[in-house]
Formats: C-alpha cells, sequence, structure tokens
C-alpha cells in the first residue's frame, strides 16, 4: 500500500510537470491552431540556461529561474516572428512541417553550444525530502515544489485569463480571429504574449523536470514535449483545467505502468492512452464539441 | 496530356536507370570509394522510403511521422524470415531475400492496416501526432520481443522468457548475427518497383480521388468518393513499400536494434519528401540519394547536418509559402505563357 502511495505521488509529481508543459501547448493551440513543436525544446533550453546560471556564474537558484524564464520567453517571442508568423494563411502541414524544423534547429543549436555529453543539473529545490510513516514514504521536496507551482501557475492562468483585457482578448482571438481584430484587439500582439506566456511555463517545467530527473542533454525536452501535448490533448485541447487533469493523470499512468507493468512498455502505455482517447472522445476530458462546417 | 505525364514518368525511371548504370561502371573501374560502396544499399531504401512518404504527404495530404515505425516492422519480420529460411536449410540466398522482402512488405502493410483504422479518422495535426504515437509504440514492443529458432521451429516470446534455440532477436539488444542478404540489385529492382507502383497510382483512377480528398475532402465526399476507403489505400501502400525498405535496410547489417528507426528517422525521410517537392516523386528519389550521399562527401560538415536540415527545412516552407513570391511567381508563369502565346501565333 505504502509504495503504491510513494508511485502514486511520484506519477502525480511528473504529472505535474506535465500540466505546466501542457499549459503552454494548450494555450498556444487554443490561439494560434497550431502544434508548436518547439515547446518541448524550450524547456531543454530553459533548464540548459538556468544550469549556466548556477554553475558557470554563480548565480542563486531562484535568479537563475527567472534568467531562464527572460530568455524563454524572449525565444518563444522570436521563434513565433521568425517562423510561424509568416505562415498565418499557410496549410496546417506547412506549419506543423516548420514547427518541427524549429524543434530540430533548437536542439542541434543546443548540441553545438553545450555538446551531447549530459550535464547533471543540481537541484534547485533547498529543502530534502519529508518523511511519513517512519520514513517508509517519502516526499521529495522537488516533488512538493512542482505540485505547488503547479497549483499555483493554474490559478494565476485562470484568472489570468478570465479576468484581464489581456486574457480576455486571447479567447476572443482563439473564439474568432477575424472577429477579434474587427473589435480592435490586436491579434499579432495577443498571439505574441500567448508565445511569451507559454514559453515562460516551459522554463520552469525545465527546471523543475531536471531538479527531478537531473540528466540534462539537448534532447531532454523532446520526449516530455511529445507526452505534455499527449497530455493537453487528453484533457482537451484549449481548455487550461483540462491541461491540468491531463497531465496530472498521464504522469500517474506512466509511473504506475512502469511500476507495475514493464519499465520499457511505459511509454508506449502513455502513447496507447492517447489513441484511447482520441477515438473515444476526440476532444479530450474537458473540451469542447466543434461542429464542422462546410 | 498525357504523353507529357508518360515522358515524365519516363525521365523519373530514365534518371534511376542511368544512376544505377553508373554505380556499376563506377565499381568495375574501382572509382568508388569503399564507403560510398556501402552506402549504396540504404540509399535505395531511403529512396524507396522517400517516395512511399511522399504518396501520404504529397499525394494524400496528411502528415504522417511514424514511417520509420513501418520501416522497423518490415526490418525485424524481414529479419526473422530469412534467417528462419536460413536455418530450416534453405540454401538459395536470391529465394530467402526474396521471401524476406514480401514479408516485411505484408507485416509492414498488415501494421498500416491496424494503425490506418484508428489514425484515419482524425486529420490535420492530430493524425500526425497518433502517427508519431503509434511509431513510438511499434519501437517499444519492438524492444520487448524476443525470437529463437530451434530445430527448424520458431519460439516467439514477450519481455524477458527463456527461449530454446539460437536467438534471433533479442528484445533490446535487437537482432544480431543476421546473414547479409541485401545486394545493391536488388535496392536497385526495389526502386524501380516501388516507383511503378507510386507513379501508376497517382495517374490512375485511385490516384485521382487520393488527391481529390486531399485538395477537398468534403467537396470529394459529394461527388460520391469513399473518402476512407481512399485515404487508407495510400497509407497502406505506403506503409507497405516503407516495410520493403525497412526489411532490404535491416538484411544490410549483421545486427540492428529497434532504437535505430527512432522518431529522428521518420524526421530525416520527412526531411527528403520537403526538400524533394512534396508531391514531386522525382524530387523524393534525387533528394533522398543527394542527401544520403552528401554527408559522406563533405565530412567538415558531419556536425552541421542536423542543423542545415532543420534549417533548410524552416526555409523552404517559408519560401514556398510567402504570398508575394507566389504572385510574383505566378505572373513570371502568366508572362511566359502569353510570349508562348504569341510565338504560337506568329508560327
Amino acid at each position: 500500500m505504502l509504495s503504491f502511495m510513494s508511485s502514486l505521488i511520484q506519477g502525480i509529481s511528473l504529472g505535474s510537470v506535465y500540466a505546466i508543459i501542457a499549459l503552454g501547448y494548450t494555450m498556444v493551440y487554443g490561439i494560434a491552431k497550431m502544434l508548436n513543436f518547439a515547446h518541448g525544446d524550450v524547456i531543454m533550453v530553459g533548464a540548459y540556461v538556468s544550469f549556466c546560471a548556477t554553475q558557470y556564474w554563480g548565480m542563486p537558484p531562484l535568479v537563475s529561474v527567472v534568467i531562464s524564464m527572460l530568455v524563454c520567453t524572449m525565444l518563444g517571442v522570436i521563434i513565433e516572428r521568425l517562423a510561424y508568423k509568416p505562415l498565418r494563411q499557410a496549410t496546417s502541414l506547412a506549419v506543423l512541417i516548420t514547427a518541427i524544423g524549429m524543434s530540430y534547429l533548437l536542439q542541434n543549436l543546443a548540441l553545438l553550444i553545450w555538446g551531447a555529453n549530459p550535464k547533471v543539473f543540481t537541484s534547485i529545490v533547498p529543502f530534502g525530502a519529508l518523511k511519513l510513516f517512519d520514513g517508509q514514504l517519502m516526499i521529495t521536496g522537488e516533488t512538493m515544489v512542482t505540485m505547488v507551482c503547479c497549483i499555483i501557475i493554474m490559478v494565476a492562468l485562470t484568472v489570468f485569463t478570465g479576468k484581464t483585457k489581456m486574457g480576455k482578448a486571447m479567447r476572443a482571438v482563439s473564439e474568432d480571429k477575424g472577429a477579434a481584430q474587427l473589435m480592435g484587439i490586436n491579434v499579432n500582439l495577443t498571439i505574441s504574449i500567448t508565445f511569451a506566456i507559454g514559453s515562460a511555463l516551459a522554463a520552469i517545467a525545465g527546471v523543475l523536470l531536471c531538479s527531478a530527473y537531473p540528466t540534462l542533454m539537448p534532447t531532454t525536452g523532446a520526449m516530455p514535449g511529445i507526452k505534455a501535448f499527449t497530455a493537453a490533448v487528453f484533457g482537451g485541447i484549449g481548455s487550461i483545467p483540462g491541461a491540468m487533469l491531463g497531465g496530472i493523470l498521464l504522469g500517474i499512468i506512466e509511473i504506475l505502468g512502469k511500476t507495475y507493468i514493464s519499465t520499457e512498455l511505459g511509454d508506449a502505455l502513455v502513447f496507447a492512452v492517447l489513441i484511447v482517447v482520441l477515438l473515444v472522445k476526440p476532444t479530450g476530458l474537458l473540451g469542447k464539441k466543434v461542429h464542422e462546417k462546410v | 496530356m498525357k504523353n507529357k505525364k508518360l515522358i515524365n514518368n519516363l525521365i523519373t525511371y530514365g534518371i534511376v536507370i542511368l544512376a544505377f548504370v553508373l554505380c556499376k561502371v563506377a565499381i568495375a573501374n574501382g572509382d568508388m570509394t569503399r564507403s560510398l560502396k556501402g552506402q549504396l544499399i540504404p540509399i535505395c531504401c531511403w529512396i524507396v522510403m522517400a517516395v512511399s512518404l511522399n504518396l501520404v504527404v504529397g499525394i494524400s495530404g496528411e502528415l504522417s511521422l511514424g514511417h520509420a515505425g513501418f520501416m522497423s516492422v518490415g526490418a525485424f519480420t524481414g529479419i526473422i524470415a530469412s534467417q528462419w529460411m536460413l536455418a530450416s536449410g534453405v540454401e538459395d540466398k536470391m529465394v530467402c531475400l526474396i521471401v524476406a522482402l514480401v514479408v516485411g512488405g505484408v507485416f509492414a502493410a498488415l501494421a498500416g492496416i491496424i494503425i490506418g483504422i484508428p489514425v484515419l479518422r482524425l486529420s490535420g495535426d492530430y493524425l500526425a501526432i497518433v502517427t508519431l504515437a503509434f511509431g513510438e509504440i511499434i519501437r517499444n514492443v519492438l524492444n520487448c520481443v524476443y525470437v529463437s529458432v530451434d530445430a527448424g521451429a520458431l519460439h516467439v516470446g514477450f519481455l524477458n522468457p527463456s527461449l530454446p534455440g539460437k536467438l534471433i532477436l533479442n528484445g533490446p539488444n535487437g537482432a544480431t548475427g543476421v546473414t547479409k542478404l541485401a545486394t545493391f540489385e536488388a535496392g536497385f529492382v526495389l526502386v524501380l518497383i516501388t516507383l511503378f507502383i507510386v507513379l501508376n497510382l497517382i495517374n490512375s483512377r485511385s490516384g485521382r480521388a487520393i488527391m481529390a480528398v486531399r485538395d477537398n475532402r468534403i467537396a470529394a465526399e459529394s461527388s460520391g468518393i469513399n473518402v476512407t476507403k481512399y485515404r487508407m489505400m495510400a497509407f497502406v501502400i505506403s506503409a507497405g513499400l516503407a516495410g520493403l525498405a525497412g526489411a532490404l535496410y535491416g538484411l544490410n547489417f549483421s545486427s540492428i536494434v529497434a532504437g535505430k528507426f527512432k522518431f529522428d528517422q521518420s524526421i530525416l525521410v520527412l526531411v527528403f519528401v520537403v526538400l524533394g517537392g512534396i508531391g514531386s516523386i522525382r524530387g523524393s528519389v534525387i533528394a533522398a540519394a543527394a542527401l544520403t550521399v552528401l554527408p559522406e562527401l563533405l565530412r567538415g560538415i558531419g556536425d552541421y547536418r542536423m542543423l542545415i536540415y532543420a534549417v533548410v527545412l524552416i526555409a523552404v516552407m517559408l519560401i514556398t509559402n510567402n504570398a508575394k513570391l507566389k504572385t510574383w511567381l505566378d505572373s513570371l508563369k502568366k508572362a511566359n505563357k502569353k510570349t508562348d502565346g504569341k510565338a504560337g501565333a506568329q508560327a
């Protein structure tokens, strides 16, 4: 029972990271209607920046997180301006291929800058594990910080999209770009800000992910990125609570699958969930049903 | 119009045959380096992969990111079939190779049907991500499969069983001790067969139906085209051809692991297709061959290879979708046509 509990907690922790990444995916997909494949690699860049800030420039961990958020925000906005903005009117195939190209570009740039050797990331969490039941159940500091971050981010985003002017503009753009523009909303600015928020979240996710799983490589972000997209689809793409729910459920499924079924088949299980969800309920758990118009 | 297409296709076949003859002459004269010679069979495999992916991406208009998955199915079933036959005492290597290719192609096509049924209910980004997911699932599952041959009987196990006899497929360690059967000639024939199948399909009634579905699904459906059938046709044929390529590829190495057919490989094939021109079969052939040979010739750029691919991928997409450039090209074409017409009138 206790071992099940500890797997469950581990799953929720991993799921919280997925959820933070998935929030970035879901916001960008909701507004720009595009799958930002490079999102996973922004995570990796965020982790590397934080790594460099603490290891080479001797900055305190919290400052390094802020720096990596700033760098990723700029990176996200630049990517959007250079690669995605010229393709607003293009087919989804063209946009998707560009996004894949961007993902490879980031990975290979990281490979050139930081090399292929994995770096050992030192956790940014200053305190140790919480021991319950005479040390039989351990909750690591990283787990607690990740969960708290995840909840704060979700509440903040819900308030932001629901109450602020920019948040309302975002929802308007995601509903109907043309109509939003006619109402005087600056569509390009709104999309840029969405990318900025998504990328800043990716930086946080990168630091948290590497604090829990400390190997940092240029390909670190690729798999979590794809899984987080799976989580976003699972929860219903475009929905913020959906991304949260999907992320946490997926994390739990992955860890429980790895513990109780097979380590090798853990990833396969996650993707099988995606396929089943898309077939049974294509709009995801909390997604809205959209009718196809002719 | 029909004649033009025929000539176009003949040029494609001609290029392939000419390249084959040139390679043969170069080998006979000893002009070809060892490393380049080693690349000949993989080049054939990548050409087949690129052409088959182009059938899905260019002709059917769906982005499939799991093409390497079908290749791995073909590779491993082909290896199992050929090694089983060799262990059972079949002497003729040619027969073994042909059977291995057929088995690889058939199993990959079966995988295509199984995957196609759920996948083709989706479209666009969702379809792409699900094919990616399937590619990863295939790789994960292949990592858990164990196959051995004992006294002519085939034993299959899943997740660390103890199997009698000689192991052909050893879970995450992949296939080891494979007798290499692939030949350059077989690769050449495979490329020709692939071109024949794909080019004929494109210029047939079915091919036009597939393209109609790509261009406007709803309009095609209301014209009485069975959308699912034609999308499925393109997807399964593409998977089967990828399986053929995979079987040949697998039999070119003495050992191979499922990890070799990662997501990166699917992207690599996609780069071939995009660079050669989406929908252009001849372009795919040339791009696949050129991009496989180039890194061999330009050793210095090895580290920058994938970086350059990524930049090229983005640049091609941005340029081909640039509205200003498009109108400029169109006006150029129109001007060309006008002068053509004038010249015709004068004559």
